[in-house]
């Protein structure tokens, strides 16, 4: 193209022109070639989550079939004798996973207030990061930290002087074993602090200082300027931080199985060991012998995954409303996470 | 006779204790991270030695030995991982950032965003009916597999937010002189935004790293060196929790020293990408 415009003295003929705009490329071959490609990994994206739905039930239509509702509310899970009931699975997850909430969540919401009302500017990006790293931290080695620290201060010293205080209570009867649901509890907490710390950090963040400058014109303090006026406006992001650390609470598999004991029985004391959901599957899974029961096992993958898909997308749509209202403010380096 | 300005004590108080909690909650939280760290770092350096980074398991009984197979195994895991799960979710990014206003776009975001969410366990299950169940055989390619769907959504969302901050001056100008779309793309858009997609991919492969629960029936593990991907293969996670479950002490050691190197490998990333991504912010 350049050589027939530029590279001769003189005027190029029309008939040269017209001969160098036909070889020229309009891109419109090479456009729609890569339209088709980045497409293509975008619809993948889509059937990648279909192929795990459809596989997945059909691994498990055995199950599903000879067990139907009963699997979720059967109590006996016996592999030899073939009964399969995925009820104390369910009620350890759900257990374990509220127990975190109600622990880490108050702790998170505390740090994330902390980091966006309280602490110096400059110092704000490093404690952010520093409590982003327990997000890094690989869940073996939250399982081992679990194992041969948190378990044995629980069963010498925070267990037995729980059931003193309040032992009338049967969440806090029966013997003190260190590893079970209150240990699992306590380990997901730990885990789940950095998501919802961070969400919340984000969403507090996002709110204008009007809202702040107001409180504190009617003569708020500085608490009831925060509690009255800029958690409130961060409410939605703050639930979507809290049903997020509950997602990631639910599926959290290495830790939890490493110190909540696994014994598929439902106790109502916190110090006795349950099992998980996520559990199950990767204790069982490689010594499952019988079809059933590695559809049964499958099928307990199913059921955490559509629990999962609906907590998260809850979170999500959250989240997303926030982020459309608080726009470029609620930019920040936790936002991917 | 009090003045009009002054505050009642009992909110002087609540005002106090109630921040009083918040930094305290921050405290701790801070203190739980260094309590870990530190607990590994202590426990992880006394079985830490050239011993444990050049050989393989040894068995029960037999002192010394170490994981040398794991850490390399999990080197090719997540160098399998990356080529699954890294170009897909580098083109499935472009085309939210690029492409994306439809609907389509709208459901792709919002699916990605939930798979990020989906327990890794259950991804696990996938590939082990989608790969391990028709080859047969536990695998180091089912298990990168695994690692690599893990990643697909982080590295998507997080090239779809690089190559959005782009600014549209630069695009424009060279559409305006008559440069292809996808040129444009590929040769302004891209580059530019390559520091932003390189530091969502080192992210993924850290959170990707330390995984163990997709790695259980998938990879499985191995006591021994493997350089085929259709055979089991080793990986540092794996070790660690067969270690830390086991009875003895002398594993035990060896799962805390697994775990130093895990834990200072996936942290090398998270904290290296951390300040890369800084100095662009704020260097300009």
């Amino acid at each position: 193209m350049t050589e027939t415009t530029v590279g001769r003295p003189g005027r190029p003929s029309p008939r040269e022109i017209r001969a160098a705009l036909g070889r020229a490329s309009t891109g419109r071959r090479g456009d729609a070639v890569w339209a088709i490609l980045v497409g293509g990994c975008a619809v993948g994206i889509l059937l990648l989550v279909l192929a795990i739905t459809t596989l997945m039930v059909v691994e498990s239509w055995p199950a599903v079939q000879r067990f139907g509702f009963g699997f979720i509310v059967g109590q006996r899970w016996d592999p030899v004798g073939g009964h399969f009931g995925a009820l104390p699975f369910l009620y350890g997850t759900v257990v374990s996973s509220v127990l975190a909430l109600l622990i880490g969540g108050p702790v998170a919401l505390g740090s994330a207030i902390a980091l966006s009302e309280l602490v110096p500017r400059q110092l704000r990006g490093l404690l952010s990061a520093l409590v982003e790293l327990l997000a890094a931290i690989p869940s073996v080695v939250y399982g081992l930290w679990g194992i041969f620290v948190l378990a044995p201060l629980l069963r010498s010293a925070v267990e037995p002087a729980l059931r003193t205080a309040l032992g009338f209570l049967p969440l806090f009867s029966g013997p003190a074993y260190g590893v079970g649901t209150l240990a699992g509890g306590l380990i997901l907490a730990i885990m789940i602090l950095p998501t919802i710390a961070a969400v919340s950090r984000d969403a507090l963040l996002a709110v204008p200082n009007d809202q702040r400058e107001a409180m504190l014109a009617l003569g708020a303090t500085h608490w009831e300027m925060v509690w009255g006026a800029v958690v409130p406006y961060a409410r939605t992001g703050i639930l979507g931080g809290f049903i997020l650390g509950l997602g990631r609470a639910l599926g959290e598999t290495m830790a939890v199985t490493m110190v909540i004991g696994n014994r598929p029985a439902i106790s109502a004391s916190l110090f006795a060991p349950s099992y998980t959901l996520a559990s199950v599957i990767a204790n069982e899974f490689t010594e499952a012998t019988s079809d059933l029961h590695l559809a049964a096992l499958v099928e307990i993958g199913l059921v955490l995954l559509g629990v999962a898909v609906v907590v998260n997308a809850l979170a999500r749509l959250l989240i997303w409303q926030i982020e459309r209202a608080g726009g470029s403010a609620a930019a920040g380096p936790g936002r991917g996470r | 006779m009090r003045t009009p300005l002054s505050i009642a004590w009992h909110r002087k108080v609540a005002n106090w204790l109630l921040l009083g909690l918040c930094l305290a909650a921050l405290g701790a939280a801070v203190a739980v991270l260094l309590a870990v760290l530190g607990y590994v770092t202590v426990q992880g350096a006394g079985g830490l030695n050239l011993d444990f980074l050049t050989n393989t398991p040894r068995p029960v009984g037999d002192s010394g030995g170490g994981m040398a197979n794991a850490i390399v195994g999990t080197l090719i895991l997540v160098g399998i991982a990356v080529v699954v799960g890294l170009p897909v979710g580098i083109g499935a990014g472009i085309y939210l950032a690029e492409y994306g206003r439809g609907r389509l776009a709208t459901v792709v975001r919002f699916v990605a965003d939930v798979l990020t969410g989906v327990p890794s366990i259950t991804i696990g299950l996938f590939a082990y009916a989608l790969l391990v169940v028709p080859l047969k055989s536990f695998s180091a390619f089912a298990g990168g597999f695994a690692l690599g769907v893990i990643m697909l959504p982080v590295v998507t969302r997080t090239t779809e937010e690089s190559v959005r901050l782009v600014p549209a001056s630069l695009r424009e100008a060279a559409l305006a002189l008559g440069v292809p779309r996808w040129k444009v793309i590929a040769r302004i858009a891209l580059p530019t935004a390559l520091s932003g997609i390189v530091t969502g991919a080192l992210l993924a492969v850290a959170r990707v790293a330390g995984e163990t629960a997709p790695l259980l029936f998938t990879a499985f593990g191995n006591q021994f060196w493997s350089w085929s991907l259709r055979q089991p293969i080793a990986a540092l996670p794996l070790q660690i929790f067969v270690y830390a479950i086991s009875p003895y002490d002398d594993w035990h050691r060896q799962a805390w020293a697994g775990s130093l190197v895990l834990v200072g490998l996936v942290l090398l990333l998270s904290i290296g990408m951390r300040l890369v991504v800084r100095r662009q912010r704020y260097g300009g």
